[in-house]
């Protein structure tokens, strides 16, 4: 087992430098970021970026578990035809509750919020990110934004779906849109300060001769995350300021009853909330590319193809909006133009997953737990990416348009591919994030619980779909209930899946193994010059980079990526 | 935590790593806010092409002479800050506090107009709702123009507002001598972030006011 191998050698041993003497006389010790300061003030008013990291490891795990607590209620309604457990009103709410707190306070920030903000700076040889206070004011807007969502569910909920499509949102529904939406607008400045921070630290503050070319893949998909970040938030954010005001003020932006068009909302809507997905499953893949890269012992097979996969995968995906819009009504043409670049989106995340494949090929891959995550992932995100080409194609989506067809399809991506991969990600950071290692049969055990239960969650969903049954309804016509209670039973396996890890995790905090600085034996400035956890400004000195991402010993010659000039000040 | 020494802070190399990621960090939050307005403007040319005659009627009743004054305010603005800028360059604070503040009289001037151009709607009941009323007829898609005038324009002002408040800041602290000619880097940024809203007002004037005008 790898968690046991020693650090690679070359890896200087830390120093422990001992601190200045306590108030009571003895020297603190103050060798990493955990244990540099003590009490709550120096966790809330900090500006270290690990530390920011661990408040939204908190925040965000908050958030899950809610939104997993709607879904449990959810599948519980639907384990029989008949609407028994909740009313139908009730039943708008969970599936509305569910997904506004999945999406926009789970999913987009988890991986780069989480790992990203804890990463960046590490794996590129920086202090912190370029705005360290900016970087502590996108946590509490996100906190308050996601309490301002949270107030509205405990204050009588919204029934709208996480999409809040106009009029019925903004004339008919007699919930808390307003406060909801504004949830979701307070939180959006925070992905805005996020991917302005990740964008100025990558472009400035890299260490001497980390070049373009020489970044992990982590980065590079975080820098394509930062840009749908910046390019795209501000427009869900003034389509809420719209909504709110045609709610308020009757204006008529979207309600036909007034003049308006409700397919201008669907379109500004997506307009964000599609390259939002791109948000969410970029980091994701950044993750997997470090897991496969370590646990192959291999340089990504196709280094830059990856690393433009995620630039291009950040451009087109602003270009394919309209493929929600297919039977609203939107122009034929504009279909099959969505139709054709919804297809072209899908080559760069083939590219990348291809690649992974490749990479596994003659390497020698250790199956820890975080393998077996990347591995689920790529399995998952395949399922999930193809049948997003079905959803992609103009005759298949109408007969299969809103039905559990497409919540299958965006499970697997966002489920089977985000969650497997901030599952993955977390336990290999995990011992570099608090210098403890989790348990490795218990998390591989989780690991499997979770891919068989999350199959089992959702496969059925595709058939049940297909069969036509429409999502969003608390019942259904009993034809469909094996594969119902078959979705229930595995919902239930996935949830012991996801309580696993949060309660051995929280146990390694305590009494988790120590490790060294590269328990994994793994490439990388965090690995290799960061200790375990880092001290508060990273490095003991800025290191100096002098090897290509993923330089591990390969019997066969490196095909070398095209270097790319300069430094930091590029 | 961050421990200070002098004007650079405690994870930058050097002063000029540190001024670049500012500027860089300025214009990719100016991106960010051509977007957000973004969303505006392709509302606004959407309706425009559907209901171009109610659109012309309503940008008809506008009133071209105080849009005009403040479009000209505004570039004096701009023209003060750039001068406040170029001050701040010299190291000249005293300048520097002037024109800003030149620059704050002038904004508040542009808003000071705003607000009777705002009141005037209101008493001509142009504010979009059910006491909606153009030229004493209810409803119509007039209503629907001036739900734009009043979004755009008055997210331009509560963006002219955050600005004026970063002014004032900076003038009190380039009074009290906190500015050298080598470190400067907030003039720089509420420069750029001024010069943007000026820029939106530039698009907004012609869109709202005289595009397609026949009175």
């Amino acid at each position: 087992m790898s968690s046991s191998s020693p650090p690679l050698a070359g890896v200087p041993p830390r120093a422990v430098p001992a601190g200045p003497p306590g108030p009571t006389g003895k020297p603190a010790i103050k060798d990493n970021y955990l244990n540099a300061d003590y009490g709550w003030k120096s966790w809330l008013f900090t500006v270290d970026h690990k530390r920011i990291a661990i408040l939204y490891l908190l925040s965000v795990t908050f958030f899950f578990f809610v939104g997993g607590a709607f879904a449990v209620l959810m599948r519980l309604e639907l384990a029989t035809p008949e609407g028994d457990l909740v009313q139908a009103e009730t039943y708008n709410k969970l599936f509305t509750m569910h997904g506004v707190m999945m999406v926009f306070f789970f999913l987009l920030p988890s991986v780069p919020a989480v790992l990203g903000n804890f990463l960046v700076p590490l794996m590129i040889g920086a202090k912190d990110l370029a705005f360290p206070r900016l970087n502590l004011l996108s946590w509490y807007i996100y906190t308050i934004g996601g309490l301002f969502s949270l107030f509205a569910v405990v204050s009588g909920g919204v029934d709208t779906g996480w999409t809040f499509y106009a009029p019925y949102s903004s004339t008919y529904s007699n919930t808390h849109v307003i406060a909801t939406a504004l949830g979701v607008f307070i939180s959006g400045f925070s992905s805005i300060l996020t991917g302005l921070n990740f964008l100025v630290t990558i472009h400035k503050m890299r260490a001497p001769g980390m070049t373009w070319f020489r970044l992990p893949l982590f980065i590079w998909a975080h820098y394509a995350t930062s840009i749908i970040m910046l390019l795209g938030t501000p427009v869900i954010a003034i389509t809420i300021v719209l909504l709110a005001l045609e709610r308020l003020f009757q204006i008529g932006f979207f309600d036909a009853k007034l003049g308006g068009d409700p397919v201008l909302f669907q379109h500004l809507f997506w307009f964000y909330s599609h390259p939002a997905v791109y948000i969410m499953i970029l980091p994701a893949m950044g993750v997997i590319s470090e897991i496969i890269a370590a646990f192959s012992k291999k340089r990504i097979f196709g280094y830059s193809f990856v690393a433009f996969s995620s630039l291009a995968i950040a451009i087109l995906g602003f270009l394919v909006w309209g493929h929600h819009m297919f039977v609203s009504g939107q122009s034929v043409y504009a279909g099959l133009i969505f139709s054709f670049l919804s297809m072209v989106v899908a080559v760069p995340s083939a590219v990348k997953t291809f690649n992974w494949t490749a990479t596994l090929f003659k390497g020698s891959i250790q199956l820890d737990t975080p393998m077996l995550y990347a591995l689920g992932f790529l399995g998952l995100f395949t399922i999930g990416g193809l049948t997003g080409l079905y959803l992609a194609t103009l005759a298949v989506d109408v007969h299969v348009h809103d039905t559990y067809f497409v919540v299958a399809h965006f499970h697997y991506v966002m489920v089977g591919g985000v969650v497997m991969a901030y599952l993955g990600g977390l336990h290999y950071w995990w011992p570099k994030m608090f210098g403890r290692m989790y348990p490795e049969f218990l998390a591989r055990i989780a690991a499997v619980v979770v891919f068989v239960g999350f199959n089992l969650t959702f496969f059925p969903q595709f058939l049940v779909g297909y069969q036509g049954m429409p999502r969003r309804y608390h019942e259904y016509v009993e034809e469909f209930q094996v594969l119902n209670v078959l979705s229930s039973a595995g919902a239930s396996i996935l949830g012991l899946g996801y309580l696993l890890p949060m309660i051995y995790l929280t146990w390694s905090l305590y009494y988790g193994r120590k490790v060294g600085p590269n328990p994994w034996g793994a490439k990388g400035l965090e690995w290799e010059q960061a200790g375990s956890p880092p001290t508060t400004f990273n490095f003991e000195r800025t290191p100096l980079v002098t090897e290509e991402a993923y330089a591990y010993p390969d019997a066969r010659p490196q095909i070398t990526a095209r270097a790319g000039h300069g430094g930091r000040h590029e | 935590m961050s421990e200070h020494s002098g004007p650079l802070a405690h994870h930058f190399d050097d002063l000029e790593q540190q001024h670049e990621a500012a500027e860089l960090g300025t214009w990719a939050l100016l991106v960010t806010e051509v977007l957000f307005f973004g969303g505006l403007f392709a509302g606004y040319a959407v309706y425009r092409h559907q209901y171009p005659a109610a659109f012309a009627r309503a940008s008809d009743s506008l009133n071209v002479q105080m849009g005009g004054w403040n479009t000209a305010i505004l570039l004096g603005s701009s023209v003060s800050m750039v001068l406040a800028v170029h001050a701040a360059r010299l190291g000249k604070s005293r300048a520097l506090g002037l024109w800003l503040l030149a620059t704050i009289a002038l904004g508040s001037a542009f808003l000071g107009v705003k607000y009777f151009e705002y009141e005037h709607k209101w008493h001509d009941h142009l504010i979009p709702g059910p006491n909606f009323q153009f030229q004493g007829v209810p409803g119509g898609h007039e209503q629907l123009f001036f739900g734009f005038y009043f979004a755009m324009t008055g997210m331009h002002a509560f963006h002219m507002l955050i600005g004026l408040g970063l002014l004032v800041w900076l003038s009190r602290r380039a009074f009290r001598g906190d500015f050298s000619a080598q470190h400067h880097p907030w003039i720089e940024m509420v420069g750029l972030y001024w010069h943007f809203v000026d820029l939106v007002w530039i698009f907004l004037f012609p869109l709202l006011y005289l595009i397609g005008r026949h009175a």
